[in-house]
């Protein structure tokens, strides 16, 4: 146990903590009455939890891959189910994403909720407890039970504070992705009889057969693939993204599908290391699919939000690509489009549903021309905008550039596709603020039109403003976050080129695939 | 006698009946009485955990594993009897009659997880059985005219599980010469790879209990009974009989010994076709205790995956699912329950706005369908994670396949339910104002569920020692 975990120092059990706060928190909301009170609950609990979570930055070991802050208690010692718990440069953002964008969550929620706040407010924290559980468990079980336990609650976030389409969207979402995690489910329960152990790294240090590793790489890819969400397992999220409240939106697009994503680097590249080596050729075409798809069809949206939900797609798709690359840079560049992708999407959730409370509508040309009514509110929406599609400067830049500059030195095929996805997000980006914006302004105020909307008030300001900070941090400086990925990268790829020795004879050649194209078309390219 | 007190307890329970059946006492003092007498033969059952000792020329064997199930019986007869506040579905005149069968029925399940006798074991079965068939046609006389029909199919499917289970019981006699399961556990394992006879006797001889549980082949009176019966009855029809007929499969079933190839076969045939046949009926129902019905017969399925894997740990999980089927099973009948104060059966249309007309409910209502969904952290989730390791210990993948697919297929009606419990109705709704009883049992089933669930070690140790007793 102790090869693999550095036991938390400091004076209070940060990831319990991190854990318990919003659960408890949550438990003392049925207590409370009155909405405006529940209102400052929230926000006081949320913002505990993310302070509590600062340690976890500033205390945070660079040097080691070993997991860090960790906890451990027996649960149920006869099946070897223990409490673990820590995190690594890999899972470590991810938590510091989710605390920091809780508060936001429930500051835009404001006053967009409008009834069964108590209920709404409880929903949310407990969604908060379950999200930091699943970043932080170290135990497979702990681990599918804090991703089930974020079912319901978000479930019932859609269900029952969404929009005329709730019922279906809310039903989809959860049947995709209950279909996907049954089958983690057996897969854990698969490698627990295997090797005798729940506890992840023990997992990963065990040398599965080759045939096996296959079956669980697909049983786990299955299940993150819908997360995350890849190209055709998309189509909840749409549905899910329009439906839901904004709260719902930001929680989906910031930190849900990011668990698609912490869950390939966690469990299919080093338990399956043989399997992922064989499989990648498969999985960087479904991510070019994701790319190109979601861009296209984002590209003829009128919807504002079905719009954003569609570029996630194609956003999500260049982390799974970076991912699967195999290579420090391109797992780096995933890693930091994740935090990039929580940050900005989040964002324009958050503006989209300012919008709404305003006009009631979602309709591009029903928000058309606010350039003269809202102008903080286009500020932000252009700032927001310009990181969505990587402009030189903001955050997504760095983590795009990443992974295209990881894919070109890989295979230059799958880099020039990629491009095409970055093209078509400056196409449906731009769209959007040219219409959201200007229109056919002339640029005079006319009486009558829209001018009763009112423009963001402090606390929209202060939500958006805090999310415009890390795009000009994170774009600026992308340094200290992508240092701290740095050892567990290595650590990662080390696990990988471990594992690499498992594969059997005649599969030598086994991106031969997806080699065998890109070398041929590359010949065509250069005419030889 | 100390041995026999838990069974004297439910006997003493029944002749209180009796007696307040030739009175006058009805209503909620006769309800009292009921959780009084019920609560006691709980602490009693409670109280003679542990002991041991065998009864009636050996054919009643009392050890760690019959007083479990005691208790877990004598404990869901105090529930139903609580859950059943007024017996709205019951005519006034009847009350009395109903309680007293509805006690007699359970003390029969308790004398079964005692026997270890064949004919014995038919004994309680019947016991059990005859009382039952009297009270499911019990039902005020509204729009409902099923429970004739319920009542007869459950007495003729009863009959007929009954003979092809002493048909069984006729072969592995004439084979073994010996009804006594304490020496038919040292012949059969022996006799059961070469002679097919003994295999057919002893499917025929689980047939009856198949019956209770409502298994594939056995699963036809099940969605029948279950929507004629007052709603009070079929919760305890759904629930009960099932553990009792889980005991003694696991007596049965550990008597073919751990290599009999083809009598797993036979028993994973049944599992399977039992969850995907109960789970594709159960998609398209709309009557709420139909759709219950068909959830258990996908449910007798998955605890039939922990039985056939006659491993300890398997058994184990079967005890501990069976468990949570009955809590869970139980919390969504105490919502149908509550929600037709005339007995009516409820439809998905009456569910709807719930979650507005009373929270609580609707919670528990969430809370049971999800458990039995088996999403974490319930105690289904919990139950099918045992379940499915103790079948994946003994290399059944293909059965674990089966059984996940149709895990996500469950999910779907399951969900149905929770999603019309949430769902805003246009129209105002009218509140449900429970009393502070009903919310005790709500709020009980609700934290019994969830903290049994991520809390299994307890009942596990426990359970541990009972199933070591119960391989003889």
């Amino acid at each position: 146990m102790e090869q693999y975990l550095i036991y938390n120092s400091l004076n209070y059990p940060i990831l319990t903590v991190l854990v318990a706060v919003p659960l408890f928190g949550s438990l003392i909301t049925l207590f409370i009455r009155g909405d405006k009170y529940l209102k400052i609950w929230g926000l006081v609990v949320t913002l505990t939890t993310a302070v509590l979570s600062l340690p976890l930055y500033s205390d945070f070991d660079l040097t080691t891959a070993k997991y860090q802050f960790a906890e451990f208690r027996n649960w149920i010692p006869f099946a070897k189910i223990n409490y673990v718990l820590g995190v690594d440069g890999i899972s470590v953002l991810l938590v510091l994403l989710t605390t920091l964008v809780m508060p936001l969550c429930i500051l835009c929620s404001w006053t967009y909720i409008k009834e069964r706040f108590k209920e709404f407010i409880c929903v949310l924290l407990i969604m908060e407890a379950a999200m930091v559980g699943v970043f932080v468990s170290l135990n497979t079980v702990l681990f599918f039970i804090f991703w089930e336990a974020m079912l319901v609650p978000m479930y019932l976030i859609i269900a029952v504070w969404g929009g005329p389409r709730k019922d279906y969207a809310s039903i989809k979402f959860f049947l995709y992705t209950l279909i996907g995690s049954i089958f983690l489910f057996v897969a854990i329960i698969a490698m627990y009889v295997t090797t005798g152990t729940f506890f992840i790294p023990e997992l990963m240090a065990h040398q599965f057969s080759f045939s096996y590793q296959m079956w669980i790489f697909w049983a786990f890819t299955l299940a993150f693939a819908i997360k995350v969400p890849m190209w055709p397992v998309h189509t909840w999220l749409p549905a899910a993204h329009v439906e839901a409240p904004t709260a719902g939106s930001v929680i989906l697009a910031s930190i849900l599908l990011k668990m698609g994503g912490y869950g390939f680097l966690r469990f299919c590249l080093p338990i399956a290391p043989a399997a992922t080596m064989y499989c990648m050729p498969y999985l960087i075409a479904i991510s070019i699919m994701s790319i190109i798809f979601g861009g296209y069809l984002a590209l003829g949206q009128n919807d504002v939000k079905r719009l954003i939900a569609y570029s996630s797609v194609g956003h999500m798709g260049f982390v799974t690509l970076g991912i699967f690359l195999l290579n420090s840079v391109g797992i780096k560049g995933a890693i930091l489009q994740m935090l990039n992708h929580g940050v900005t999407t989040g964002a324009l959730f958050i503006c989209v549903g300012i919008i709404y409370e305003r006009t009631h509508s979602r309709e591009i040309s029903d928000n058309s021309a606010l350039g003269m009514i809202m102008p903080i509110y286009v500020t932000f929406l252009v700032i927001f905008s310009l990181s969505s599609l990587a402009f030189p400067g903001t955050n997504s830049f760095v983590g795009e550039f990443l992974v295209l500059m990881a894919s070109f030195s890989k295979y230059k095929l799958v880099g020039g596709l990629a491009v095409i996805g970055a093209i078509l997000a400056a196409a449906y980006m731009l769209r959007l603020v040219q219409k959201m914006v200007w229109a056919d302004s002339d640029g005079h105020m006319h009486h009558g039109e829209k001018s009763h909307l009112p423009d963001l008030n402090f606390r929209e300001t202060g939500t958006l403003a805090f999310l415009a900070i890390f795009v000009f941090w994170i774009g600026l400086n992308p340094g200290p976050f992508l240092k701290i990925m740095d050892t567990s990268t290595l650590h990662l790829l080390q696990q990988l080129e471990d594992g690499r020795k498992v594969m059997p004879a005649g599969h030598g050649e086994y991106h031969a695939l997806l080699n065998g194209v890109g070398e041929s078309i590359r010949h065509l390219i250069a005419f030889k | 006698m100390t041995l026999f007190l838990p069974e004297l307890a439910l006997l003493l329970t029944a002749v209180v009946f009796f007696f307040a059946s030739l009175g006058k006492i009805k209503g909620a003092r006769l309800q009292g009485l009921g959780i009084l007498f019920s609560g006691m033969a709980v602490l009693i059952s409670l109280y003679s955990y542990g002991m041991q000792g065998s009864l009636f020329f050996n054919a009643y064997r009392v050890d760690v594993f019959s007083q479990i199930f005691k208790v877990i019986i004598a404990f869901g007869l105090f529930i139903v009897i609580y859950l059943g506040n007024g017996l709205y579905g019951i005519d006034d005149v009847l009350q009395p009659e109903y309680f007293l069968f509805l006690t007699l029925s359970a003390f029969g399940l308790m004398v079964m997880s005692s026997a270890v006798e064949l004919i014995t074991i038919i004994l309680c079965l019947e016991i059990h059985s005859f009382a039952l068939f009297i009270i499911i046609p019990f039902r005020k006389k509204g729009a409902y005219r099923h429970q004739m029909e319920a009542g007869i199919k459950y007495a003729l499917f009863g009959a007929a599980a009954s003979g092809i289970s002493l048909y069984g019981i006729s072969y592995i006699f004439g084979m073994t010469h010996t009804t006594y399961l304490a020496d038919l556990v040292k012949i059969i394992p022996g006799v059961i790879l070469k002679q097919p006879l003994m295999l057919v006797g002893l499917v025929m001889l689980l047939s009856g209990f198949f019956y209770k549980l409502a298994l594939f082949p056995m699963h036809f009176w099940a969605p029948d009974v279950y929507e004629g019966a007052a709603n009070e009855t079929s919760g305890f029809v759904a629930t009960l009989p099932k553990v009792g007929a889980v005991a003694l499969l696991i007596r049965l079933i550990s008597l073919a010994g751990v290599d009999a190839v083809q009598f797993t076969w036979v028993l994973m045939a049944f599992a399977v076709l039992s969850m995907t046949f109960g789970n594709l009926a159960a998609l398209v129902q709309n009557d709420i205790k139909r759709l219950l019905a068909y959830s258990s017969i996908a449910h007798a399925g998955y605890v039939m995956v922990g039985l056939l894997c006659a491993t300890e740990f398997g058994y184990l999980s079967g005890v501990y699912y069976i468990v949570g089927y009955l809590l869970m099973n139980l919390a969504c009948f105490f919502v149908i329950y509550n929600l037709a104060p005339q007995g009516e059966n409820i439809t998905f249309a009456d569910l709807s706005g719930l979650y507005k007309r009373s929270p609580l409910l609707a919670l528990t209502l969430a809370v049971g369908a999800f458990g039995l969904a088996g999403i974490p952290p319930t105690i289904g989730f919990t139950g099918k994670l045992f379940l499915f390791t103790a079948a994946i210990k003994k290399g059944m993948y293909g059965l674990i396949i089966l059984a996940v697919i149709n895990t996500g297929i469950a999910i779907f009606y399951y969900l149905k339910m929770v999603r019309a419990a949430y769902t805003s109705v246009e129209s105002q709704v009218s509140p449900l104002n429970l009393k502070l009883s009903t919310s005790i049992l709500g709020i009980f089933f609700i934290a019994v569920i969830l903290l049994l669930g991520t809390f299994p070690q307890g009942f596990m140790s426990v359970a541990k020692e009972a199933i070591a007793a119960a391989i003889l």
